[in-house]
């Protein structure tokens, strides 16, 4: 067995760096679509404002997508250095799932980004649209196979233990496993909801400087058409993510809950501090009957509680139980921010209505906050197995990677990371206040002028 | 019934070879950035290689990827046992990549990320040196498991074939941009190609000689029965491309440098696998008994014979969009400014 503070170190480490590079994809993934629809805007408008838009838009997501790219190419051999037994055991499931991934996702993100940054006057509009098309479905297809694998670890089907690790029987089973497909449209549509506020929240700022009022006007509005429409549907995928947790990990919705004893009529905690050692709450405030009409749909319905689990199966309650809390409550933010705005829309005053404006710029970071939220969520409910009920994450560690390198490869990367993200947000912010820049008066000049041939020696054709 | 260890093996070997040759040129551009004439220069030098870095390193996730797909075995020995060396070559990887993003924001900081890609890129070839050397020596296996100490990994041989992949990648990265770039920065890459073509030549000669002295069976593969006939041709033909590199360059042929490093790199690598076969983790254990089970391997492999293919049509295809001599104005200038 390996000391017991390799474990929890490797356990840090690999929290650390994967929560890094989540916050990058949160951002791409649905940035990538954005963009595919600012530029087919402008191919089928042909008005610059959207050509404009695309073009600063595309620089925060070159830049955000670089990080995604050195931030994970840490996590795939990650799972070798930290987690041998791991890889050895769960390489037969999900080894080929992530070799999917790099197959029919990364290269395809990779191959195309060259030709969408700088093909511009390489290939035709049209090519470039369909390199910006394919780098947008490079990354839904990436989720769709990491989400896959982390998804079998959660509710494992379809391979059997044989020999001292994992054989497929059924790949559609271990693809499509119980918790995969709301785990998928929770994420993605995570992105996509993230991706719209950034956007919504820096075209606010700019509208707040009035820097370019009339571009940062255009994508604000498309941008709080899609708040509206994604966060209920996110609230609405959330809760059917939770009513399919409650049938496979109902250990995990009781320390979400923090509900010690299974029981009908279970309140709801707005507010306490879970005891793990006395097994129950501490400054609970309730709202009654709530736990069991969410999960149950039924005010006497009953609700799992972690007296059923024995205490080494247990899950870290207090984290997974205020992760889960900081959650919903940017859940329901963003549900408030695309009311306000539909409010604000109908009375015609979206883009001048300050207030919203700020509350915008507000939520810039919340929807990286609410995603590693469910992670942790997701991730430490889950404690203490790696693959749900088969195997423990104890038992996944390397066993002969000491203590000590785990240490200091864990200090280095709170360190680079650290300086990286610093960097990051220096030159991301550098963009943003940047801005668009101004439409050239060009497109509405050009027709004026030459109908009254205002340049000398300027002959107006007669048709 | 067909032997899927073997063509697993093969998979793998070619996202290798794919890997140390597309990464190695990009990495060599960055060994050799300080050196470069003028700032100019490397600008242009860097907008050589920015539409296509993403892609290239894509084949290391794709090789390292593919060892845990095919053989999870010999990847949960592998990567314990080269704890330090793979966790010095992500970090640089961290710093080489970002630098391409970065110093283009960059207008006060340029030295600083100038300075990250270059010690990125020697510090990741390094470390792919000496992971290559650790692997040939051998790694000490009990079991399923990796059974050595933190530091197996260190002796003088993985120390030389650092050096080796520093001067290859270097002599990769100096024959591209003879081929990519003109004038100034063209004729100091010619130089950098004839030095690091020495270099190059030396560790070569070296490794050659030291790796069948680690283990005798890999003297008996080289040196035993008819072997040596077949395998005599390999330092000849070797000796031959190393005299077509140094004319070729001497006589300002543009393409063919770059082709000729290649082909060096294409037989180091025949030579290491005839060296190493059939064992995954030397010195014992085999493709057959790491190998993942059927299932698992099947599955994978249709999703290669489908998808790589289009996979290396859509990389040329992308090669070709960036075709001809890079400019110190085209690239991560031109995404600026429009
Ligand atoms: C829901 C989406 C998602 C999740 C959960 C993860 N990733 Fe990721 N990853 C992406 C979505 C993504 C992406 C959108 O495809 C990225 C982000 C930005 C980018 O460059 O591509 C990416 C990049 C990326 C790369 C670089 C690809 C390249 O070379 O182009 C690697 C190796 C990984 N990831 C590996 C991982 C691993 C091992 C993860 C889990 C532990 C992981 N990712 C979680
Ligand atoms: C990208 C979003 C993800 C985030 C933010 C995340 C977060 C976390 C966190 C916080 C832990 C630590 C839990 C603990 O030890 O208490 C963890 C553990 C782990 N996760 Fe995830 N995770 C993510 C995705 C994935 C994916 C996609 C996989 C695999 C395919 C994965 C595999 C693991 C493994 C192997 C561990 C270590 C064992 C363990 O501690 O459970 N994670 N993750
Ligand atoms: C009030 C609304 C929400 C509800 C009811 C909800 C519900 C849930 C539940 C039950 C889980 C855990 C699933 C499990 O592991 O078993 C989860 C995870 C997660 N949530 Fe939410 N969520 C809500 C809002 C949000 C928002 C606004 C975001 C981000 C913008 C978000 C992002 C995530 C992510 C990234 C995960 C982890 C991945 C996953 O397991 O799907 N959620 N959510």
């Amino acid at each position: 067995m390996p000391p017991m503070d390799a474990e929890i170190l490797a356990r840090l480490q690999f929290a650390f760096t994967v929560a890094f590079h989540i916050l990058f994809p949160t951002l791409t993934i649905g940035l990538a679509a954005i963009l595919v629809f600012f530029e087919a805007k402008h191919l089928r408008s042909g008005e610059e404002v959207w050509l404009r838009l695309y073009k600063f838009w595309v620089k925060i997501f070159a830049l955000s997508f670089g990080m995604g790219v050195v931030s994970g190419i840490v996590l795939s051999y990650q799972f070798g250095t930290n987690w041998s037994e791991w890889s050895r055991i769960t390489g037969p499931v999900l080894g080929p799932l992530i070799g999917f991934e790099v197959l029919t996702a990364f290269f395809l993100e990779a191959g195309f980004l060259g030709i969408m940054l700088f093909g511009w006057d390489k290939v035709g509009p049209r090519l470039h649209f369909l390199a910006t098309c394919l780098v947008a479905i490079g990354t839904v297809i990436s989720a769709f196979w990491i989400l896959a694998a982390n998804s079998w670890m959660q509710t494992p089907q379809g391979a059997s233990f044989i020999d001292g690790h994992f054989v497929v029987d059924d790949w559609l089973a271990v693809i499509f496993n119980p918790s995969f497909p709301w785990r998928f449209l929770h994420m993605t549509n995570a992105s996509f909801l993230t991706a719209a506020t950034v956007v919504a929240g820096v075209s606010a700022y700019h509208l707040l400087a009035r820097n370019n009022p009339e571009i940062a006007k255009r994508s604000f509005s498309v941008a709080m058409w899609a708040v509206l429409v994604l966060a209920p549907l996110q609230i609405l995928i959330g809760d059917f993510h939770g009513l399919n947790t409650l049938k496979h990990q109902p250990a995990k919705i009781a320390a979400m809950e923090g509900n010690w004893v299974t029981r009908s009529h279970a309140p709801f905690h707005l507010f306490a501090i879970p005891d793990q050692n006395a097994q129950t709450n501490h400054l609970s405030i309730e709202i009654p009957y709530a736990a069991s009409l969410i999960l149950t749909h039924d005010p006497a319905g009953v609700v799992p509680g972690l007296d059923e689990v024995p205490l080494e199966d247990q899950p870290p309650v207090g984290i997974v139980f205020w992760a889960f809390r900081v959650m919903i409550v940017l859940g329901f933010l963003f549900f408030a921010l695309g009311l306000w705005g539909a409010w604000a829309r109908w009375r015609g005053r979206l883009a001048e209505d300050r207030h919203l404006a700020r509350f915008a710029v507000a939520m810039i970071p919340a929807g990286f906050v609410a995603t590693v939220s469910g992670w942790i969520v997701t991730e430490v409910g889950r404690q203490p197995w790696t693959v749900y009920g088969v195997l423990r994450t104890a038992d996944s560690v390397s066993p002969t990677v000491t203590a000590s390198s785990v240490a200091t490869t864990l200090v280095l990367f709170l360190i680079v990371y650290g300086g990286l993200f610093g960097a990051y947000l220096y030159y991301l912010l550098k963009i943003i206040r940047q801005g668009p820049g101004a439409l050239t008066v060009r497109e509405t000049e050009k027709r004026p002028e030459a109908i009254r041939g205002a340049r000398p020696g300027l002959i107006v054709p007669s048709e | 019934m067909t032997d899927i260890a073997f063509i697993s093996a093969g998979v793998i070997g070619f996202a290798i070879l794919m890997y140390v040759v597309l990464d190695g040129f990009d990495l060599g551009v960055g060994i050799l950035f300080p050196f470069a004439p003028d700032e100019a220069s490397r600008n242009t030098m860097i907008n050589s290689v920015a539409p296509v870095w993403d892609g290239n390193e894509t084949w290391l996730v794709l090789g390292g990827g593919g060892l845990l797909v095919f053989f999870p075995m010999a990847y949960s020995i592998a990567l314990p046992a080269f704890y330090i060396p793979v966790m010095a070559m992500l970090f640089a990887l961290i710093f080489r990549g970002v630098t391409f993003e970065f110093r283009h924001q960059a207008h006060t900081s340029t030295q600083l990320w100038n300075r990250s890609f270059f010690w990125g890129s020697v510090v990741a070839a390094f470390a792919q040196g000496v992971l290559l050397g650790a692997l040939v020596q051998g790694v000490h296996v009990d079991g399923v498991r990796y059974a050595g100490g933190m530091f197996d990994w260190l002796t003088p041989f993985s120390v030389l074939t650092g050096l080796g992949v520093v001067a290859g990648y270097g002599l990769l990265g100096a024959t591209w941009l003879i081929y990519k770039t003109e004038g100034k920065t063209q004729a100091w890459a010619r130089n950098a190609a004839v030095v690091l073509g020495g270099g190059t030549l030396v560790a070569m000669a070296a490794v050659s000689v030291m790796t069948p002295m680690l283990r005798p069976m890999i003297a008996e593969r080289w040196f035993g029965g008819l072997n040596i006939l077949y395998l005599a041709p390999v330092p000849f033909i070797t000796g031959a491309v190393f005299i077509a590199l140094f004319w070729s360059i001497f006589s300002k042929r543009e393409l063919l440098p770059f082709l000729c490093a290649i082909g060096l790199f294409m037989l180091g690598f025949f030579g290491i696998a005839v060296s190493l076969y059939p064992n995954i983790i030397p010195p014992s254990l085999t493709i057959w008994d790491a190998v993942a089970p059927r299932s698992s391997v099947m599955f994978a492999l249709v999703g290669v014979a489908v998808v790589l293919p289009m996979v290396l049509i859509y990389t040329v295809y992308a090669y070709s969009v960036f075709h001809g001599k890079a400019s110190a104005e085209g690239g991560y200038a031109h995404h600026e400014h429009e």
